[in-house]
């Protein structure tokens, strides 16, 4: 009895957390303008989104891309800058090492909300014409911690003695880095790469408060403006579906290659 | 003489720390250098130093009679084997030891030729496509042997290569480098902490402590011949004991006198004399006796016995001998002059500067320790304290100043201390009390112990 309780919690616990996906996923398959109302099936709303024929406001797809194209550039750079960040913070000592953990920790806690204003009122002062490059900037500002985070932990399970060793067999020291260190620390480059993405593809608050007047909308900052003029487009409804299966897929993909890390290590 | 490392006056610090303290060494070509010392002596960072690693605070290092400072370690004629291997994962066998050669663009062949050569040498031919991390321990080293031999390097650096094998393995191990550097003719600069492996591989050994090299000589130099009480204490097992050489080939200790070999240390002058315990001979004849002692303890040691004795004068002396005797019995031994090593003196007693505060105070290493004394305030004199003189307590506040037991030697029937302070300075200490190396212990001097208070350069 114990038991059964036990499990209709589980079960219980993960229809209140799927059912507002499931709900969207299955109206995304009905060609309604009001949610919640079935009108038969249809996989239009699909087609519209891909072939760009939309209902609604056609810079839905605008938004899309803007959102991938920053997520992309925003991913990449900070993946650099992060990698580089955490070689540096893993050969400092003490007091200094410390000091700057905890700085690369603080925007990580700090609410959205929070970066978001002072972002804004930074590049303000520093009379920065609002738009692509500001958000871009933005994003990798909040993405980088999380790459020297994912990285770090690999520098330290790494072999101190295996850069120097490459130094000795005759590399130079961007040899060094090149074939020896970025190979040792790719797998914690591409977890870093994958959640900074993931971190600025669902961004709202800091984009909205970076992107200025030029129009400039992302997925998030257009569905909050669609919303706001009146019930949503309904092409929102497959695209909702087929994000939330992209992300899926790359939690999945995350969680397999952990699985494979930690087997290589228990083999070791 | 042809030397192919030239190190001269070479000081490093870390921080406040003296790691290495006016190094002076050199190494001849196609030798096989070992560097030995406790842990934290400085012999890897003198390894480092000469790998390009750690740049030196002061001296210098030659090679061929160039200056390497200043030379990356990318540059330099030499290679390194790592203490826990640091093969680089993502490789498989065959491209680790490569690494180098493609580095300097040798031809495909070449390197195919060499790689092939160099694992036949050590052993694994046929792992060539092995992934690393799926090899043994022992495997692992062999590999970051070849990958460094396999660039000819002129001096081949090992910063403890063996110390993460098992006992077998690491047996086995030593007699093929052995096997190795004869084969290969390559210089060999190995550091090790373990006694036994240098004075099986080496043809000369450097005995490291406390960042300074206190010995430099062949295997059986170091152990016959030790220069004084830590080389003695840390190669090998002996008796260290307190001696005075009486005149010329005439030295007493343990309160008897025997006849030795050493000359030139003067009449009636304080020595430290070591006996190594397979030197302390048993026998049957009166007249060969020179003196006899009761067997205290008798241990099985596989090809020995071990016994501890006490002497009838009261010293214990720890001899080992093939034949075992009965533990409370009586038996008469005797030493031969020629194993007797006398050693000077290191020092006779503590010697510290300090500052008079008033007839009752001196300041001495940064404390006001109570020592009576005829001197007026701020005269700056020389105390000199007997090692007895020196009172250690377990209450760290009772103490004037703390410290930390850091090295210990037993004299036969009694201990000889070394302390190391909380601000780093050494005292010597001589006591009855058992302490173990790393107590903490309250530091106090004893003023009625015979110590000595003289200005300052007088």
């Amino acid at each position: 009895m114990k038991k059964f309780f036990a499990k209709l919690y589980i079960w219980v616990l993960l229809v209140i957390l799927y059912a507002p996906l499931v709900f969207i996923a299955v109206f995304s398959f009905t060609e309604s303008k009001v949610l919640g109302s079935w009108e038969g099936f249809s996989p239009n709303l699909y087609r519209n989104l891909l072939t760009g024929q939309m209902q609604g406001n056609a810079s839905l797809l605008a938004a899309v891309k803007n959102t991938l194209l920053i997520a992309v550039i925003a991913a990449a750079v900070s993946t650099l800058l992060g990698t580089v960040a955490a070689i540096g913070i893993h050969n400092m000592k003490g007091r200094a090492k410390k000091t700057v953990s905890f700085l690369n920790n603080i925007p990580m806690i700090n609410p959205d909300i929070i970066t978001g204003v002072s972002l804004f009122l930074l590049f303000v002062f520093l009379h920065f014409s609002q738009g692509y490059t500001t958000v871009i900037l933005a994003h990798i500002t909040f993405c980088t911690p999380y790459v020297v985070l994912s990285v770090l932990p690999k520098l330290q399970q790494m072999n101190p003695n295996i850069y120097e060793a490459a130094l000795d067999l005759g590399a130079t020291p961007a040899q060094a880095l090149r074939k020896v260190l970025i190979p040792q620390l790719k797998p914690g480059m591409v977890s870093g790469f994958i959640l900074a993405f993931t971190m600025s593809l669902d961004d709202f608050a800091v984009t909205f408060f970076t992107r200025g007047t030029i129009g400039l909308d992302t997925l998030s900052t257009y569905i909050y403006t669609d919303a706001r003029k009146g019930g949503l487009t309904p092409e929102l409804r497959p695209l909702m579906t087929l994000i939330f299966l992209v992300i899926l897929i790359l939690l999945i993909i995350i969680n397999v290659r952990q699985d494979r890390l930690q087997k290589q290590n228990e083999n070791r | 003489m042809d030397k192919i490392i030239d190190i001269k006056g070479l000081s490093k610090s870390f921080g406040d720390k003296k790691v290495l303290q006016d190094i002076n060494l050199y190494v001849r070509r196609g030798e096989f250098l070992t560097l030995l010392g406790p842990s934290g002596c400085g012999k890897t960072t003198l390894l480092r130093m000469i790998a390009g690693f750690l740049q030196p605070d002061e001296g210098s290092i030659l090679m061929d009679g160039k200056e390497l400072a200043g030379i990356p370690p990318h540059e330099r004629p030499l290679n390194t084997v790592f203490q826990r291997y640091a093969l680089f994962p993502h490789l498989d066998v065959y491209d680790n030891i490569a690494f180098g050669l493609k580095l300097k663009k040798v031809p495909e062949e070449e390197i195919d030729k060499r790689v092939r050569k160099v694992l036949k040498l050590v052993a694994m031919s046929d792992y060539e496509d092995r992934d690393v991390e799926t090899l043994s321990g022992g495997q692992q080293q062999r590999i970051a042997i070849a990958r460094a031999i396999v660039n000819q390097p002129k001096v081949l650096l090992l910063d403890e290569p063996l110390a993460a094998l098992d006992l077998k393995m690491r047996k086995d191990m030593q007699i093929e480098l052995k096997e190795m550097h004869k084969k290969l003719g390559i210089t060999f600069i190995y550091v090790t902490h373990d006694q036994e492996e240098a004075l099986t591989l080496s043809d000369t050994i450097a005995v490291f402590n406390e960042g300074r090299i206190q010995q430099i000589g062949t295997p059986t130099d170091i152990y016959n011949e030790p220069v004084n009480c830590f080389v003695a204490d840390f190669i090998g097992e002996s008796n260290i004991l307190k001696g005075k050489m009486l005149r010329d080939r005439r030295v007493a200790f343990i309160k008897h006198e025997f006849d030795c070999v050493d000359e030139g240390f003067g009449e009636n002058v304080k020595v430290d004399v070591v006996v190594r315990p397979e030197d302390i001979y048993f026998t049957t004849d009166p007249a060969k006796c020179q003196f006899k002692a009761k067997v205290n303890t008798c241990t099985f040691k596989g090809v020995h016995y071990e016994m501890w004795v006490d002497t009838d004068t009261g010293y214990e002396l720890m001899i080992q001998d093939y034949d075992p005797y009965p533990v409370g019995s009586e038996v008469m031994l005797y030493i031969d002059p020629d194993d007797i090593q006398v050693m000077h003196k290191e020092r006779l007693c503590n010697t510290l500067y300090g500052t008079v505060k008033d007839a009752e105070t001196i300041e001495l290493l940064g404390a006001d320790f109570p020592l009576p004394n005829t001197f007026e305030a701020g005269t700056e004199v020389k105390v000199e304290i007997p090692f007895e003189a020196i009172d250690l307590m377990d209450n760290l506040d009772d103490g004037v100043i703390d410290g930390e037991v850091h090295f210990i030697l037993y004299m036969g029937n009694h201990y000889h201390l070394t302390i190391k302070t909380d601000d780093g300075d050494f005292l010597w200490v001589d006591t009855n009390d058992i302490w173990d190396k790393g107590d903490l212990v309250g530091i106090q001097f004893k003023a009625d112990k015979g110590i000595k208070i003289t200005k300052k350069d007088e």
